[in-house]
C-alpha cells in the first residue's frame, strides 16, 4: 500500500477518542426554556440585569434577524438549523450566587478548566496570562483581575462591564460589527450572554497576556460570546481565546462577535486557538462555528494582528477582518487551518484600506485531511483613498491523502491606482516521496508526518504568543494524529 | 554484509518484472559499483533494498547483517544501518535542515540506544562535517533541498550519510547533474568515510564516476540480472564499448 494511502486509512480510523477535550461536567444548570422568541430575549437581558438601552438593542437585532436569511454562500454544507431546538441560556447554577472569588467557585468548575490545562487557582495560575474562563452562557473566574487594576487594565466579563463601565461598553459595542451585520450577528446581538470586554487606556502597555478560555458543556446549547476590546492611543494588548466542548452527537451552536477597536499608534494582537469538538469520523457531531470577528483601526499607524489556529468544529465560517481607517495603519492575518474527517470550513479575512499608507499582510495555510473540505477567502478592498496602500496575500495549501480539497477563493477590489496588491497561492501535497525520503533517514511516518507540516505552518506558529506556541504545535500534531504511522 | 540471493521483484501497479533473479554478496569494507544499460532495474534495487513503496518481491532474500532485511519497515532498515543516496532528493518546504538533519540523527541513535543530541551538540557536530565537506554552513538553515542546485542536493545526501554512519550505503546516480568539481568533491566525501567496516553499493550508468569512487568489484546489470562481473577493469572495458551487448543479451 503507498505511503499516502496508508495514511488515508489512518486518517479514517481517527475517532473522535482522540479528542481529548471532549468529557462532559455534571453540574446543576440554570437554563431558560428552549427555543427562541422575543420572551427568550427579554429573560436573557433579565438574568442578566441589563438597562434598558441593552434591552431595546438586543430586541431591534432580533426583530432584523428574523427578517434575515442564513448566508449561504460558503461552501460548506449542512442540514438545516432549527432555531428553536436551542437553549440560549445556561449557566451553573453556582454561578447565579456570584461567587466574589475563586474560593466560592463551585470546585466542579475549577476542575473541569484544571482538566482544560487551565488552572484558575492562585497557585497553580499562568504566569503571566490573566484568564477569563466562561462555561456556557456566563463567566465564572477571572484572574489577575486586581494586578490589572493597577494599571488601569479593565478586563472582565462583558455583563460585569455592563454593570460597572456602561459608558465604555455603550461607546464601542456594536460599533464595529452593527447589529445587522450578518445573520450570525444579528444573532449573536439578540442572545449573547458572555464574552469578555478589555478596555486598555492611553498609553499603558499590558503587561500580561489577557486570554479567554470558553467551554461548551450543556447539551442542545448555543454559546454566543461577545468579546469587546478597546485599545485606546498608544496602548498595546495581546490577547488569546481558546474554545473545547465536549464530544455530543447533535451538533452544537457557536455563533460569536468579536470587536477591536484601535486608536492611534496602539496596537493588538489577537490570537485564537480553536479546537472545538469537530465530530467524529463519519461527521456525526461537533460544533457550528459561525463567527464574525472584526477589528478597526481608527486611529493613525494602529495595528491589529488576528493569528489563528483552527484545528476543530465540523463547520466553520469565520472571516476575521480589518478595516484600515487611520492612515498608516497595518491589518495583519495569519492562520493556520487544519481539517480532518469530515470537517468543512470556510475562512480567510477581510482587509478593508479606507486611510493612506495602509498595510495589510495575510498569510494564510490551510491543512486538508481525510475526506475534509477547505476554502480560503479572502476579500482585500482598495477604497479610493486608499493612497500609497500595500497589501501582500500568501495562501498555501496542503493536501494529506486525495479525497480531501482545498480551494483559494481571493477577491481584489482596487479603487486607488497607487495601491499595491500582491498575491501568492499554492497547493501542494504531502508526497509519497517525501514520506519515503525522511522515513529512510530513520523517522517513522508520524515523526515525519509531523515535520512536514510542522515546516508548512512554521511561519504562522510563529506569530503567536511563546506562551501558547507550544501548545499550538501540538494541537497541530494532535489534530493529524492517526492521519499516520 | 550484504547477501542478495535470487531477487525478483515487480512494479505493484503493473506487475511488470523489474529484478529476475538477482544475486550479490557485499563484505564489509568493499566498495561494488553496478552498471548497466537504462531500465536494467538499477535504481529498482536500491529502491527495493531501501523499502520503498511500490515494488512486490516476488521470489528471493535479503540478508542484511544476517537480519532478513525484507521483513524491516524503511526506518527500521535505516536504523540497521541501510542508507540510501538519492539520485533525486525530494525538496521538503519550510523544514529547515538542520531541524531535519537532527530530527534524523537522533530518532537513528534513539534506535540504536545512543543518547539524543542536543541543540548545541548537534549543531556543533552539523557544522563539523560540513566543513569537511566543502559545504556552505548556511545550508543548514535553508529548507531541506528545496532550491538547491544539483551539487548542492548531492552534497546534502552524503551530509546526511556523514552523520548518519551507516554501514552499508547505496549511491543511487550520485554523479547524475554534477559538474566536474562537484563529482570531485562529492567523491572525496564518500571517499572520506570508506572504512573496512562500511560498505558501498555505486549505481551509475557511466565510469567516470568510478575515477573518483575506486570499486572493488563491477558488476553489469542487465534485463534485472548481473550479468557480468569483474574489478574496476570491468568499469573501463564498458566505457569503451558500450553496453550495446548486453542490451542484446537480455
Amino acid at each position: 500500500m503507498a505511503a499516502t494511502a496508508d495514511t488515508v486509512e489512518r486518517v479514517k480510523k481517527i475517532s473522535a477518542e482522540t479528542y481529548k477535550y471532549g468529557f462532559e461536567t455534571d453540574i446543576e444548570m440554570d437554563r431558560i426554556p428552549k427555543g427562541l422568541n422575543e420572551d427568550i430575549v427579554r429573560m436573557i437581558s433579565a438574568k442578566k440585569n441589563e438597562p434598558e438601552w441593552l434591552l431595546e438593542w438586543r430586541l431591534e437585532a432580533y426583530r432584523r434577524w428574523t427578517q434575515m436569511e442564513e448566508p449561504d454562500w460558503a461552501k460548506v454544507s449542512f442540514p438545516k438549523i432549527d432555531y428553536n431546538d436551542y437553549y440560549y441560556y445556561a449557566a451553573p447554577k453556582s454561578v447565579a450566587d456570584k461567587p466574589k472569588s475563586l474560593d466560592e467557585v463551585d470546585p466542579k468548575l475549577l476542575e473541569t478548566y484544571k482538566r482544560l490545562g487551565i488552572p484558575l487557582d492562585e497557585q497553580e495560575r499562568l504566569a503571566g496570562v490573566a484568564v477569563d474562563a466562561v462555561f456556557d452562557s456566563v463567566s465564572v473566574a477571572t484572574t489577575f483581575k486586581h494586578k490589572l487594576e493597577e494599571v488601569s487594565v479593565i478586563f472582565m466579563p462583558i455583563s460585569e462591564a455592563v454593570e460597572k463601565h456602561p459608558e465604555l461598553v455603550r461607546k464601542y459595542l456594536g460599533t464595529v460589527v452593527p447589529t445587522t451585520d450578518n445573520y450570525f450577528a444579528a444573532l449573536n446581538s439578540a442572545v449573547f450572554t458572555d464574552g469578555s470586554f478589555v478596555y486598555v487606556p492611553k498609553g499603558v502597555r499590558c503587561p500580561m497576556e489577557l486570554s479567554t478560555y470558553f467551554r461548551i458543556n450543556a447539551q442542545e446549547t448555543g454559546q454566543f460570546e461577545r468579546t469587546l476590546i478597546v485599545c485606546d492611543d498608544d496602548a498595546y494588548v495581546s490577547y488569546l481565546e481558546g474554545c473545547t466542548a465536549p464530544m455530543r452527537d447533535e451538533n452544537q451552536l457557536h455563533a460569536a462577535v468579536v470587536e477591536l477597536v484601535a486608536m492611534d499608534n496602539s496596537e493588538i494582537k489577537y490570537s485564537t486557538v480553536q479546537n472545538w469538538y469537530p465530530g467524529d469520523e463519519n461527521g456525526k457531531g461537533g460544533i457550528y462555528n459561525f463567527v464574525t470577528k472584526r477589528a478597526q483601526c481608527r486611529g493613525v499607524n494602529s495595528k491589529v494582528s488576528w493569528t489563528q489556529v483552527e484545528t476543530g468544529s465540523a463547520v466553520t465560517w469565520k472571516y476575521p477582518s480589518c478595516v484600515l481607517q487611520g492612515d498608516g495603519s497595518q491589518g495583519e492575518f495569519y492562520s493556520i487551518a487544519i481539517t480532518n474527517n469530515l470537517q468543512q470550513a470556510d475562512t480567510g479575512t477581510k482587509m478593508i484600506h479606507v486611510g493612506k499608507n495602509t498595510r495589510s499582510r495575510i498569510i494564510s495555510k490551510g491543512i486538508s485531511a481525510g475526506r475534509s473540505d477547505q476554502t480560503y477567502r479572502g476579500l482585500v478592498k482598495m477604497l479610493p483613498k486608499a493612497e500609497g496602500a500595500r497589501n501582500f496575500t500568501q495562501c498555501d495549501s496542503l493536501l494529506i491523502g486525495d479525497r480531501c480539497g482545498a480551494h483559494t477563493v481571493p477577491y481584489i477590489e482596487a479603487a486607488n491606482p497607487s495601491a499595491a496588491v500582491e498575491h501568492e497561492a499554492t497547493t501542494s501535497k504531502v508526497s509519497d516521496d517525501q514520506l519515503f525520503y525522511c522515513r529512510q533517514r530513520g523517522m517513522d511516518e508520524e515523526k515525519a508526518l509531523a515535520l512536514i507540516v510542522n515546516g508548512f505552518v512554521k511561519e504562522v506558529l510563529q506569530e503567536l504568543p511563546m506562551e501558547f506556541a507550544v501548545e499550538a504545535q501540538a494541537l497541530v500534531e494532535i489534530s493529524l494524529e492517526g492521519s499516520v504511522g | 554484509m550484504l547477501s542478495i540471493q535470487n531477487l525478483h521483484a515487480q512494479i505493484e501497479d503493473d506487475q511488470k518484472m523489474i529484478l529476475k533473479g538477482l544475486n550479490l554478496e557485499i563484505n564489509p569494507g568493499e566498495v561494488h559499483a553496478i552498471m548497466g544499460p537504462n531500465g536494467a532495474g538499477k535504481s529498482t534495487l536500491g529502491n527495493v533494498l531501501a523499502g520503498k513503496d511500490g515494488y512486490e518481491v516476488t521470489e528471493g532474500s535479503v540478508f542484511f547483517k544476517g537480519e532478513d532485511l525484507l521483513s524491516l519497515e524503511v526506518e527500521e532498515r535505516a536504523h540497521a544501518g541501510l542508507f540510501l543516496a538519492f539520485q533525486y532528493p525530494v525538496e521538503i518546504p519550510g523544514v529547515q535542515m538542520l531541524n531535519f538533519l537532527r530530527t534524523c540523527t537522533n530518532e537513528t541513535r534513539i534506535a540504536r540506544g545512543l543518547p539524543e543530541l542536543n541543540g548545541m551538540e548537534f549543531l556543533k557536530l552539523a557544522r563539523a562535517k560540513a566543513a569537511e565537506l566543502k559545504i556552505n554552513p548556511d545550508m543548514l538553515k535553508r529548507s531541506v533541498n528545496s532550491g538547491f542546485s544539483g551539487g548542492e542536493k548531492k552534497r546534502a545526501e552524503i551530509l546526511q550519510m556523514a552523520l548518519l554512519e551507516p554501514q552499508f550505503a547505496i549511491l543511487d546516480e550520485t554523479d547524475s547533474g554534477l559538474d566536474i568539481d562537484a563529482l570531485r568533491i562529492v567523491s572525496e566525501g564518500v571517499n572520506a568515510l570508506r572504512d573496512a567496516k562500511r560498505s558501498f553499493l555505486v549505481i551509475t550508468h557511466y565510469q567516470r564516476l568510478l575515477d573518483h569512487i575506486k570499486p572493488d568489484h563491477v558488476h553489469v546489470l542487465a534485463d534485472g540480472q548481473i550479468v557480468r562481473s569483474g574489478g574496476p577493469e570491468l568499469a573501463l572495458e564498458l566505457e569503451e564499448r558500450g553496453y550495446v551487448h548486453y542490451e542484446k543479451a537480455a
